[in-house]
């Protein structure tokens, strides 16, 4: 094809784009429904029609071009391969680089304003929740959507054991984590035949499934009003934050009554446990059981016909990450100090799978950062915080298509002689 | 109770064309490229945004009869809804037709909550509504001792018979056309078809634009039924219609409206004679149920996997 044949084609292909674009953006972007009326919002309309269509423009000049095309096709791949993490072996600078990143998140508490320890928190819940759900769909490479319903219950359970027992939280979480993992077993049996597509809408209705019945059901969970806890809620170990009490914390050690003790012991718990989450994480993927669900991730019929129990592997992965669900949906309630459905819908649910998507399936240190940096970002950026979810569509949907298995790239773990 | 079961009848048979009228996307391309398109209930929910625009654009440029109204409305919102279903193939599904199953999977929720939070930033979070156009309706029958009675509105008449036309418009083009002899073949084998010479592209083009489409004629008839709508509709609507797409068995198009009108009939039973509150948590364990029992459903052929 000449050179004129083709850009003749590249302006019909622009053209057939911009009337692509006028026909979706016109209607629901510049027009806005004002009740029963209307007002319009053109100039938005026609930002993002001449926007997208100077790109679509832009890239097919590229593309023509061969001096651009090649500069181009480099960038783009450099870019995709940048980082690398390999599990198998840490070099020595690695390993003095993780020691300095635990010792840092130990101390930072003491040094952040009260508002930037509550996000630091809320960022360990959401570790916490990946980390689980890591699990389950990184590892074992089941898709659940229902994953917000072992938060939910690790949660309640966490305030409806002191609503009705009062119960303290030290032995509440433990028996609400159990209660989580029990759920998530209960959740296994029926999907065990299913796989793909299949099992994430069972797990989707199951989720939504918990959510209505808390919503429901107002004489045993207070419905969409929510479960109150006292404040301060968590305790040092049986020792209260309270600031009157005479045997409060405070009071014991002889320091100055701070708002912030509590959330320094509950962030310094919160880390000791995902610490420690994470050392098993990283253990369980080279024994036995962490090698099973590889298998079956990567396909089932193999899998079993090597005598893999698919049922047992099954549970197990199904069981531990709504374990690690329940804990995270524990101290969620510890730092709200308050309950509500609302707290559990779909949207929780499609944030942990995009997270653990970004930081690439079954990768844990990229999905540690893919946690930290998706519930940190719109904390730093408040002007994007609304189009917060839909970043997250996007990054799904380009990475899904661009790097698959997430932006860091795993080594697979295998018997070589350099590893020690 | 009779004028109960009378009523409710006719509310399900409603629920249940609507449900099936969506279903009908689920289905049809799953059936074609075996995956589960979950950004389609946000067509429907994208639908009815374009049905309560068009529907005040229209009647503040001309009063006009309802009928022409909303005959229009169907002409605007169909269109915009199938191109919407061609983009979100050309843009997220085409790329992954040959990847894991997974990635397309995620790649579908990613656009489902794409297409939620759009309308959201374009539109607003609060609730929409449509003012009411059709009102009034035929009593069916009149309880002698109550004086209760079972009324099927105007608006549930107008709900059946597009549904019964919009379904019977289908099972034309995919029995005696070419167009719907080319979906046939490049459903049951891609890769033969393609060899006789079916753009098999093009097919599955196709097949997302008539299931959004549908999924626009829904919409309409949903926004004139219960008149007020948010951008989170999608969710539930799609599940639901999902479900319904299971329980006719996946892939047959007759299945997924014999679904929708079993689902809806079963849905409004339950909610006018056991409980409203569970009425959803019944649908979804219906579909557990069918999942773990039936995954086949009533009509679907079973699936076989091979090594």
């Amino acid at each position: 094809m000449s050179k004129k044949e083709s850009y003749k084609k590249l302006f019909k292909q622009t053209f057939l784009f911009f009337l692509v674009t006028v026909f979706i953006f016109v209607p629901l972007v510049g027009i806005k429904l004002l009740g029963w009326k209307y007002s319009l919002r053109i100039p938005n309309a026609l930002f993002l029609i001449f926007g997208l269509t100077v790109i679509r423009f832009m890239i097919g000049v590229i593309n023509l071009t061969p001096r651009l095309r090649g500069p181009f096709r480099k960038v783009f791949s450099q870019v995709s391969y940048l980082p690398h993490v390999a599990p198998t072996s840490i070099s020595q600078r690695k390993k003095s680089l993780l020691f300095l990143v635990i010792a840092l998140s130990f101390v930072l508490p003491f040094v952040i304003e009260q508002y930037w320890l509550s996000v630091m928190i809320t960022a360990l819940i959401y570790v916490m929740l990946s980390l689980g759900l890591n699990i389950v769909i990184g590892f074992a490479g089941l898709l659940d959507l229902g994953y917000v319903a072992f938060f939910a219950v690790g949660a309640y359970g966490v305030a409806l054991l002191h609503h009705f027992f009062q119960i303290d939280f030290w032995l509440a979480m433990p028996i609400a984590a159990f209660l989580a993992m029990l759920v998530g077993g209960l959740l296994a049996f029926p999907v065990l035949r299913m796989h793909g597509d299949y099992l994430a809408i069972v797990t989707l209705g199951f989720g939504e499934i918990i959510r209505l019945l808390l919503n429901n059901w107002t004489e045993f969970t207070r419905g969409p009003n929510g479960v109150i806890l006292p404040r301060p809620y968590i305790s040092f170990f049986g020792i209260p934050f309270d600031k009157n009490s005479p045997n409060s914390f405070h009071n014991l050690l002889g320091i100055e009554y701070s708002l912030s003790h509590k959330s320094i012991f509950l962030y310094l718990c919160l880390l000791l446990i995902v610490i420690a989450v994470t050392y098993f994480c990283l253990r369980l993927k080279k024994m036995p059981l962490g090698r099973s669900w590889e298998a079956l991730r990567e396909d089932e019929i193999a899998c079993r016909s090597m005598g893999i129990n698919h049922v047992t592997i099954k549970l197990f992965a199904f069981g531990l990450g709504a374990f690690f669900g329940g804990i995270g949906g524990g101290f969620f309630a510890a730092l709200t100090e308050f309950v509500s459905p609302s707290s559990f819908t779909f949207i929780e649910s499609a944030l942990v799978v995009s997270i653990v998507v970004l930081g690439g399936l079954g990768s844990i240190p990229g999905v540690i950062i893919a946690a930290v940096v998706m519930t940190l970002l719109p904390e730093v950026l408040r002007d994007i915080a609304n189009v917060r979810v839909l970043m997250f569509g996007v990054v799904m949907v380009v990475m899904m298509i661009w790097r698959p298995r997430g932006l860091t790239r795993v080594l697979r773990p295998r018997f070589n002689k350099t590893s020690k | 109770m009779m004028w109960e079961i009378i009523q409710q009848t006719v509310n399900g048979l409603a629920l249940g064309s609507i449900y099936g009228l969506i279903a009908i996307g689920y289905t049809m391309v799953y059936g074609i490229i075996g995956m589960i398109n979950f950004a389609h209930g946000d067509i429907y929910m994208l639908g009815a945004y374009v049905t309560a625009i068009s529907i005040a654009v229209i009647s503040s440029i001309a009063s006009m009869p309802v009928v022409l109204l909303l005959s229009l409305t169907v002409l605007i919102v169909v269109p915009i809804t199938a191109l919407h279903g061609y983009v979100l193939e050309k843009i997220a599904y085409k790329p992954l037709r040959h990847a894991q199953k997974l990635s397309a999977l995620i790649t579908a929720i990613g656009m489902s909550l794409f297409l939620q939070n759009y309308i959201q930033i374009s539109q607003g979070a609060r609730n929409q509504g449509i003012p009411t156009l059709i009102s009034g309706g035929f009593t069916l029958w009149t309880d002698k001792i109550s004086s209760l009675s079972a009324v099927m509105s105007y608006t549930q008449v107008v709900i059946l018979v597009v549904t019964l036309v919009s379904m019977l418009t289908l099972a034309y083009v995919i029995k005696s056309t070419s167009l719907g002899r080319q979906c046939r073949s490049t459903q049951q084998d891609q890769m033969m078809s393609a060899m006789l010479g079916v753009n098999t592209d093009r097919v599955i083009s196709v097949v997302f634009i008539i299931g959004a489409g549908l999924a626009g004629v829904g919409s309409v008839l949903v926004t004139l039924n219960y008149g007020s709508f948010d951008f989170f509709i999608g969710f539930i609507a799609g599940i639901k219609a999902f479900t319904a797409a299971v329980l006719g068995g996946i892939g047959s198009v007759t299945g997924a409206m014999l679904g929708g009108l079993l689902l809806g009939m079963s849905e409004s039973f339950f909610s006018g004679l056991v409980n409203a509150d569970y009425k959803d948590v019944f649908a979804f364990g219906l579909l557990i149920f069918f999942m773990v029992f039936k995954p086949t459903g009533l009509l679907g052929t079973p699936e076989v996997t091979k090594v």
